[in-house]
């Protein structure tokens, strides 16, 4: 598969992660839960509704907004 | 020393504040961590859960601080907020960073949860390249391995060139040999030491990522293959797409359920020994003053506080609850669940989930808003927020409900009450998120399931329910007063009779409250309910018990019928969160005119809410 935003990962596929394009502040935050190029990274659900992505990336979860996710660009494996 | 701290005013809950006169001899030490690794945990178990506020020179916010003995060594030891990045713009960062650029420290304790070190470790690097004296210590150590994770502490002392210790701050393993060697840098550092402006000692992306990789590569190692967890497994269910968000309104249920049915009989039971300690202790003792006085300190003070003091058990109670589900993870899955609904009415996960909070007290609710950027969406989360429905009010819905109606409705009474928090709540984020739009990101981390120990929630409602006490007690006593006075004022009238201020004050607002079915005498309750709304029960005890020497519940009773007890319930739930709240609304919005107008309209909905509902049941006939 060719790369991707992670808003598009599809359930339980890991990916890894080639860049965040997002503002700085953002971007730090992002870094700082883990998100940093080379990374592996899973969608585990997705809320109903256009709500939230549930992602794991490494040992950490977070939930995160899908038009944030947007900012996230990853390759699946 | 440089840094001389000064603390001259009053701190708002009443807490002492920090003797920070005499810092000279004395070593500094900073806990520094991310959120959510444990740093309040550590810090309770290192100072005993003796902290003061107190605030330093170069940040606006207060810290919480200790004096504690450690070695030898007298020291002063803060809490830092928990903070993702040295670099970051939230305001808790900018504490942070103003902090280290203003105060020299010994030694700043650097906190990351081992589990996560892999990410983690970029806060402990930043603090290696500003270059303050530090220490690292890994807590969490009972949950790493769990998760697959094993550190070796001595290649990441090497990288990092400061110690690095293994431990659970929770359960204590390994909390011995952190303490010790906290005790041994202190005493190798003999000069505090300032941080120089940080964002000039920091290195570029590239380098900083190929340390922290160099490092990694060393000093932490995960399985490849993904661990199933219980986490993951419990996730499956709570976080389902469509039982997700029925449990979690089950579980809220059951755990005011449970307040409730724990907190009724303590209270019953706390009740009958206040009211024995007065005709056996308090009015012989006081039988000889005229009957003036006498009824003031017997009526007025001592039975509003006693009626206030009563609820005690039911707020010990409620933190325990509180407690658990805080430590439990279950509220920023609470945000997963409520973020797509919230979205529409321009709010995010995070403000449902301090709208939970001020189901506690709105207060520190509204404080918590500050980890959000965006003024618009803290703006519209404080309209919101007051509506959650604190403990305060839950105090006397629980008095009104069971002194109203039989035990199988009280709860759904209850519940209902409730509902319509979250009605309210719901209504103005609808009406004002055209007046302030937001584009703030969520991005929240998922902790893993927690339980807290017995200490811990043994603590966190030992704490509320001090904070409780101390807060409310000149406000109750004052309101409670008041109301005793506006009874008896003149004496050459009837008490309570529509001769007194209060009598007066009622029927001047009948015109407003009458449609609604408040009688006078409950307005002039209402009225002082303004100030905290525990005094709306401490003074519909005052003013009842003037006349009848039954139960307050029976007095009340015989007066109004369901339908004016559940209209005044409403209005109390709606109307004007307490002073206190008003005035944080207004210190952290900073906006004199925005306090104002989210205090209106919150009389607005009261009053039209409680008009819909009391004209609507009496003309079905109720
Ligand atoms: N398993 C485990 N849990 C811990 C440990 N230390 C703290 N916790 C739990 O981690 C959670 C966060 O702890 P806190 O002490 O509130 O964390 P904090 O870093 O002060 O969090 P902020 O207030 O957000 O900065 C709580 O649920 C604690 O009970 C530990 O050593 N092991």
């Amino acid at each position: 598969m060719s790369l991707a935003e992670l808003s598009a990962l599809p359930l339980e596929t890991t990916a890894s992660i080639l860049g965040v394009n997002a503002d700085t502040a953002l971007e730090h935050r992002l870094q700082a839960l883990g998100f940093r190029v080379g990374k592996q990274i899973s969608v585990i659900r997705k809320a109903w509704l256009g709500g939230p992505l549930h992602v794991r990336i490494g040992t950490t979860e977070v939930i995160m907004r899908r038009c944030d996710a947007r900012s996230i660009q990853v390759q699946p494996n | 020393m440089a840094n001389s701290i000064n603390c001259n005013k009053c701190n708002s809950d009443g807490s002492p504040l920090l003797d920070v006169t005499s810092t000279a001899g004395l070593k500094q030490i900073a806990v520094l961590g991310m959120p959510n690794t444990g740093k309040s945990t550590f810090f309770n178990r290192l100072t005993g859960a003796n902290a003061s506020v107190g605030n330093w020179p170069g940040i606006t916010v207060d810290l919480m601080a200790a004096k504690i003995k450690l070695g030898q060594q007298e020291t002063q030891v803060v809490d830092l907020p928990g903070i993702y990045d040295l670099r970051g713009f939230s305001e808790d960062e900018e504490v942070v960073r103003k902090f280290l650029e203003s105060n020299p420290v010994h030694l700043v304790i650097i906190i990351l949860n081992a589990a996560q070190l892999d990410r983690q470790i970029s806060l402990a690097l930043q603090i290696k390249h500003i270059g303050l004296p530090a220490l690292l210590l890994l807590n969490m150590a009972d949950e790493a391995p769990k998760f697959g994770v094993q550190i070796e502490p001595e290649s990441i002392a090497r990288h990092l060139e400061m110690p690095v210790v293994q431990m659970s701050a929770k359960y204590g393993q390994g909390y011995a040999q952190a303490r010790n060697s906290i005790v041994a840098q202190l005493g190798r550092q003999s000069e505090p030491m300032l941080a120089g402006k940080i964002d000039k000692n920091l290195v570029t992306d590239a380098e900083f990522a190929t340390e922290m990789g160099a490092l990694l590569q060393d000093g932490f190692h995960v399985s490849a293959e993904f661990k199933e967890t219980i986490t993951t497994k419990i996730d499956r269910v709570l976080l389902h797409p469509v039982f997700g968000l029925p449990i979690f309104f089950g579980l809220m249920y059951l755990m005011f359920q449970m307040v409730y049915t724990i907190g009724k009989p303590l209270q019953d039971g706390l009740n009958s020994g206040v009211e024995w300690f007065k005709t056996a202790a308090v009015e012989p003792a006081l039988s000889f003053l005229p009957k003036f006085p006498h009824d003031l300190l017997i009526d007025g003070l001592y039975g509003g506080m006693a009626t206030v003091a009563a609820f005690l058990p039911v707020i010990w109670i409620f933190f325990i609850c509180m407690a658990i589900v805080e430590d439990s993870g279950y509220l920023s899955r609470s945000a997963y669940l409520m973020d797509a609904f919230m979205e529409r009415l321009g709010l995010d996960g995070r403000s449902f989930v301090m709208s939970l909070m001020g189901f506690g007290c709105n207060v520190p609710a509204i404080m918590g808003l500050r980890v959000m950027r965006s003024p618009a969406l803290r703006l519209l989360s404080m309209l919101v927020i007051p509506f959650s429905l604190c403990s305060a009010r839950l105090n006397v819905f629980i008095f009104m409900t069971t002194a109203l109606f039989n035990a199988n409705v009280a709860p759904l009474v209850l519940f209902s009450l409730y509902l319509f928090s979250f009605a309210a709540a719901i209504l103005t984020a609808f009406i004002f998120k055209g007046k302030y739009p937001n584009q703030e990101p969520l991005i929240l981390e998922l902790p893993p399931y927690r339980f807290p120990t017995v200490r811990q929630m043994l603590l966190r409602a030992w704490s509320e329910t001090k904070h409780f006490l101390r807060f409310s007690w000149r406000f109750i006593i004052f309101g409670v007063v008041a109301i005793w006075l506006c009874n008896n004022l003149p004496t050459n009238v009837e008490p309570a009779s529509a001769g007194t201020i209060s009598g007066e004050i009622g029927r001047a607002l009948q015109p407003i409250l009458g449609p609604i079915g408040i009688n006078p005498k409950l307005s002039v309750a209402l009225i002082f309910g303004f100030i905290a709304k525990e005094i709306v029960l401490g003074g519909l005890a005052v003013i009842y018990a003037t006349k009848q020497d039954a139960g307050l519940a029976g007095a009340i009773a015989k007066e109004i019928d369901w339908v004016q007890a559940y209209s005044f319930m409403l209005f109390t739930l709606l109307y004007v969160p307490c002073l206190s709240t008003v005035a944080v609304i207004k210190a952290e919005s900073k906006s004199i005119k925005f306090a104002v107008m989210g205090v209106l309209w919150s009389l607005v909905l009261a009053w039209s809410a409680s008009f819909i509902f009391y004209q609507g049941a009496r003309l079905l006939g109720f």
